[in-house]
């Protein structure tokens, strides 16, 4: 498994749909058994690398992430959808 | 014993420590360890004192001065429509009775969503916030105050919770393709109105089928959104308050332009400098603010989204309106720039009917709800009538929150707050309604009035014979 200790998400004004992906992450570790990764959610103007070891936001965000390398940032196509972000947090904690 | 419920009552009267003993309230019934229990309650206390220092920078390196200089400029009342701005102003002396009725709101919205056909449950955790401020300011006209104010606050706080999303349904169904979920966001009516208009125009090509430029997305960032704006009104409303001569004028005549004016300056200030640092302030106001919001809802929402799926099997979880932007980017873009020329254009008719009819209060167009909400009503609209009903129902949402908060402006204006108000559409029929009622019923018919309002869903519920479908 790699070494992610901190999940931010992110959104426009950093108030109500990162904090629901940022819900929706902590439903999916608690699923998989992971334990002590702080998950946190700003807004697009606080993402820049290494303020976390991932980055998550919506489709329709994805340009704002743009200098975060691929394998730092999860791009969700539905951001309410638990499935794909399961899916995708397990490619990148390559479980 | 005094000094032990004088320590008491400080504690309750103290908002901030309120709010955090709410959250305490809340972590401990979803039993979580103590050290998030600790966090969480710390987080949301600093969070409250966080929200206060951006409202005081906010004010006094911004918003007071854009009154005066607007003032002088043109004559006229310019306001703001920025829901940071005007709750963070209203926290002071309200702060108290806002807390308590979130918290009172959030239980009658589960109540609601368990005894009633509106299941929805209201995750949008600061415009829950705003609400609560809201209501505490318009029906503390009146006369309501204690638990009286708390309680006729509180129920219809939760009833415009579970009902918000409930008319956006009809629509946003249509967008998510789900009942799963709904949109928890109070610009709702604005939605809806967006939606209805777009029925007229059912049966074009959608949004999504023509090719549009995408770079004005940059405007989601709020940062920037507000800076660029409010540099541009500081720019000319300041050119125009110089034209006439405000820089000759005598600075006792001003409470705010200090700087502008050279008052204890020790290099001569250039206005336009001047104006385009206090429209950036604007920005770093509402950016500190919604910093401390960030941690004040971030640890209640959790809260309250453990404590309501657990009491009302079926709930379905109404979601901040970026929830429906991926579904249509074009209608996301359209639907800001049409919306926001629809502010231009309100805000000429505004100016039209102040200078010939009677005064009133200049809203203008604020990029931020323009695009939030513009967007929504964009996508709305093109969700019942593709791209002419895109284009016609954010224009129509457009009209609607500038004349909406004009209309609700003499009510804010009794209470002091001058040059900013809420922008969006709910907080604003909730403002002239209540508003309204405040005056003409005050006191304990008010207070019957809105618990009747709550109690409207739950008993139609239990009289009105389901249909088959279970319509909602």
């Amino acid at each position: 498994m790699k070494d992610i200790r901190k999940i931010m998400c992110a959104c426009g004004s950093g108030l109500g749909s990162s904090l629901l992906v940022e819900m929706n992450i902590q439903d999916v570790l608690a699923k998989l058994g992971i334990d002590g990764v702080e998950v946190t959610h700003s807004t697009t103007s606080d993402v820049r690398p290494g303020a976390a070891d991932l980055f998550v936001v919506g489709r329709d965000l994805a340009d704002f992430i743009k200098e975060v390398d691929d394998d730092q940032k999860v791009v969700l196509t539905n951001i309410v959808d638990k499935d794909e972000l399961e899916q995708k947090l397990r490619e990148k904690l390559d479980l | 014993m005094e000094a032990v419920l004088n320590f008491f009552v400080n504690i309750l009267s103290t908002p901030a420590i309120l709010v955090g003993l709410l959250t305490l309230l809340g972590l401990v019934l979803l039993k979580k360890p103590v050290e998030d229990v600790v966090s969480g309650t710390i987080k949301t206390i600093v969070g409250f004192l966080v929200l206060n220092a951006g409202s005081a920078f906010l004010q006094s390196d911004s918003l007071n001065a854009f009154g005066e200089v607007f003032n002088y400029a043109f004559n006229m009342q310019g306001v703001v429509p920025n829901n940071e701005a005007v709750v963070s102003m209203a926290l002071t002396d309200f702060g108290q009775a806002s807390a308590l009725i979130m918290c009172l709101g959030m239980i009658l919205n589960i109540v609601l969503a368990r005894f009633s056909r509106l299941h929805y449950i209201f995750l949008t955790g600061h415009h829950t916030l705003y609400m609560a401020c809201m209501l505490a300011v318009v029906l503390s006209i009146g006369g309501l105050e204690g638990w009286t104010l708390y309680i006729a606050g509180g129920c219809i706080l939760g009833l415009i919770m579970a009902l918000s999303p409930a008319y956006c349904q009809p629509t946003f169904r249509k967008i998510a393709k789900t009942d799963s979920i709904a949109l928890g966001h109070f610009g709702g009516i604005g939605y809806a109105f967006a939606g209805w208009v777009g029925r007229f125009f059912k049966g074009g090509k959608s949004t999504e089928d023509i090719n549009f430029p995408k770079r004005l997305i940059f405007l989601r960032d709020t940062t920037v959104a507000i800076s660029i704006t409010m540099m541009v009104f500081f720019v000319l409303v300041t050119g125009v308050a110089v034209g006439r001569g405000i820089l000759a004028e005598d600075p006792a005549n001003f409470v705010y332009l200090n700087t502008l004016l050279n008052v204890g300056t020790e290099t001569e200030t250039n206005w336009f400098v001047w104006a385009i640092t206090c429209g950036m302030s604007f920005a770093g106001g509402v950016y500190i603010i919604l910093s401390g919001v960030r941690l004040v809802v971030g640890e209640l929402v959790p809260a309250f989204k453990g404590i309501a799926t657990k009491l009302v099997p079926g709930a379905v979880p109404a979601i901040d309106c970026p929830v429906c932007f991926p579904y249509a980017p074009n209608a996301v873009i359209i639907g800001f720039l049409v919306s926001f020329v629809g502010g231009i254009v309100g805000l000429v008719i505004l100016g039209g009917i102040n200078a010939s009819l009677m005064p009133v209060a200049l809203i203008l167009p604020g990029v931020v709800p323009h695009f939030f909400c513009g967007a929504t009503a964009g996508v709305f609209g093109n969700a019942e009538g593709g791209l002419k009903g895109c284009i016609a129902g954010a224009f129509a949402h457009g009209l609607l929150i500038t004349f909406l908060p004009a209309i609700c402006m003499p009510v804010f204006t009794a209470l002091g707050f001058t040059s900013a108000t809420f922008s969006d559409a709910d907080f604003s029929w909730i403002g002239i309604l209540f508003g309204n009622l405040a005056q003409i019923t005050p006191g304990m018919p008010l207070l019957i009035i809105c618990i009747a309002c709550f109690c409207l869903p739950i008993l139609y519920n239990a009289l009105v014979p389901k249909k088959q479908a279970d319509a909602e």
